[in-house]
């Protein structure tokens, strides 16, 4: 037995080191907040302060930088949500060589550097278009590969779409549009909604791809960058530590969400198999039939 | 197409084709045509493009080749992509195991949400964050003198510093992957395997490994694209002596302002991506459709 709880105490000490690599540098970064030094460290302690947050609110730059990465979030929901749904409804339809064509193009800007999106986007659009670099510039590039993300969470959830809705609707006489809008966009709005959380997230940080297309504009990423390299203070910090407490009540929110879907797609399930079982010869949706997938 | 066309109607159809024609076209192929085209010509003032000089040319990328220092960079950053994947895929082995196998199915939950929330965090800050920790008067220097490893502070800023905040940075787009593999593992192979007497190392070889080979895969794919394409962490972890790759590409842009010959470095930054892609799918022995899920 004495190998057995070896083993144990190698796994959790394999745990606590794993999850300590994981959170004690995010730990570090925000006790540097709270520090007087005028260089972002936990080493010396010299002593407490909330001042820090003070100078972060007083930095004009900073708030610009903030607006600027929220419009181009919002840029790039407009952009990459309705597309990756229109992508995923195409896909959804087709089959054979011309579908796995389609979406292996797709998703290839989820397997190319952000640096290379940045680049070839600027090249082309000033080429084609004279149109430099800045905000414009800015969701385009970024909606060229969150799109393939938005798509990716259309698709999945339409795995689990029942097409004989669709198709009863339309024989009582339903028009396309109004199929469209009455059955397939409720049952996608949850995937909606994932999208474009999932797409305001990627924007808000995105870095490599925005650094070549951004012109003379700031997101709040290059300007953390710049801050660091040049005038670095716990303000930086103090910022970090904001962003991080948003990033962590988004993704606890998002999480919980996911989870009380999935619990209810699973429930549902549950149900109908009762009354599969019970014989009453409901029939039961082929959607229903199939494990939730995040 | 008649699929589609019945299944949406004509309008919805045309909007449907129109939308993704111009995300596929537009967004995604055409840029890329256009930077190799940039990067097969030479850098001429706005007045003589397209003019007698402007010929199709390999000689942006020849400049890698007679320029010893940029290709040493190219080198390095191959050499230290790849074993920030070999170190990642080491680290999160035993925690994407331990995840789908092992750990009790009720604290999964807790797990996955401990793993995920640092994933939401913003790369920059990820290096933020170990820029404090490796700063000369920083914790890690005062930990190390405290205890007497090190007599003095020493700088951490170089190659190490960047390999270290790079496996930090990608770690979970490694473990995901790989516990995906190995959660549809059924765990009855391992329990046969071991009752016919294999030892664990035996285990993992011939079973476990074998079955997770997609995910290491996509895992390693994802962590090499990110690692050879990062401009954030080498720009915050490392030194004058250690550029990456990507440095020398946004230098080409906005300090020599020579687009075409960025354009030539950025394509070779790509066809390394891809030779990697088409080097572990050779290695694993996966297909495309295995990686593109």
């Amino acid at each position: 037995m004495t190998a057995e709880r070896f083993r144990r105490l190698l796994v959790t000490v394999y745990l606590v080191l794993f999850f300590g690599y994981l959170f004690i540098p995010l730990g570090i970064m925000a006790a540097a907040t709270f520090n007087t030094s005028r260089f972002p460290t936990v080493t010396p302690w010299l002593g407490f302060t909330l001042d820090w947050f003070r100078v972060l609110y007083e930095d004009h730059r900073m708030w610009q930088a903030l607006g600027t990465s929220l419009v181009v979030a919002a840029g790039v929901i407009a952009v990459a949500v309705p597309t990756g749904l229109a992508a995923a409804l195409l896909l959804d339809r087709l089959h054979s060589r011309a579908r796995t064509f389609l979406y292996a193009l797709m998703v290839s800007p989820l397997l190319t550097p952000g640096v290379i999106i940045g680049i070839s986007t600027l090249i082309f659009w000033r080429t084609w278009f004279d149109l430099s670099g800045g905000i414009v510039l800015t969701v385009i590039a970024q909606s060229s590969f969150i799109a393939a993300y938005a798509m990716l969470l259309f698709l999945a959830r339409l795995q689990r779409f029942d097409p004989t809705l669709e198709e009863a609707a339309l024989d009582l006489g339903a028009t396309h549009l109004q199929v469209f809008r009455r059955i397939t966009l409720p049952f996608l709005m949850p995937a909606v909604l994932s999208a474009a959380f999932i797409a305001f997230l990627q924007s808000f940080e995105n870095y490599n791809t925005t650094l070549f297309v951004r012109g003379l504009d700031t997101t709040l990423t290059v300007y953390i960058a710049s801050k660091v390299r040049t005038g670095l203070t716990p303000a930086v910090n103090a910022l970090s530590l904001i962003l991080i407490a948003l990033t962590i009540a988004g993704a606890v929110t998002y999480e919980v969400l996911r989870r009380r879907d999935a619990r209810r797609a699973l429930a549902e399930q549950a149900r109908a198999e009762r009354e599969e079982a019970s014989g009453d010869g409901a029939p039961v949706p082929a959607a229903a039939r199939v494990p939730a997938r995040a | 197409m008649t699929g589609v066309l019945h299944r949406y109607g004509p309008v919805l159809t045309g909007f449907i084709v129109l939308v993704v024609a111009l995300w596929v076209v537009m967004l995604v192929v055409l840029p890329q045509i256009l930077m190799i085209d940039f990067s097969l010509r030479p850098m001429l003032p706005p007045s003589r493009v397209g003019g007698p000089e402007d010929v199709y040319t390999l000689a942006n990328y020849m400049t890698l080749w007679t320029n010893t220092i940029h290709l040493g960079i190219f080198v390095k950053t191959i050499w230290a992509s790849a074993l920030v994947t070999a170190v990642t895929l080491a680290v999160c082995y035993p925690m994407a195991f331990y995840l789908a196998q092992v750990a009790p199915k009720r604290r999964l939950p807790t797990f996955m949400m401990l793993l995920v929330i640092p994933f939401w965090i913003n790369e920059i800050l990820r290096t933020f964050a170990w820029y404090i920790i490796l700063a000369y008067s920083g914790p890690l220097n005062n930990l190390l003198v405290g205890i007497g490893i090190l007599d003095a502070p020493v700088r951490f800023q170089g190659d190490g510093s960047v390999i270290l905040g790079m496996v930090y940075a990608y770690i979970l787009f490694m473990v995901f992957p790989v516990y995906n593999a190995i959660e549809s593992l059924d765990r009855h192979q391992i329990e046969a395997a071991r009752d016919l007497g294999a030892g664990w190392l035996r285990i993992h070889w011939r079973i476990v490994l074998p079955h997770a080979r997609p995910g290491i895969a996509v895992g390693c794919i994802m962590t090499f694209m990110l690692a050879a394409g990062s401009y954030a962490v080498p720009l915050l972890l490392g030194g004058p002596q250690s550029r990456w790759f990507t440095e020398v590409i946004y230098n080409w842009f906005f300090e020599g302002g020579n687009w075409n010959q960025g354009a030539a470095y950025a394509f070779i930054l790509l066809v390394l991506c891809i030779g990697f892609i088409l080097l572990m799918m050779r290695l694993f022995r996966v297909g495309l459709t295995d990686i593109a899920k």
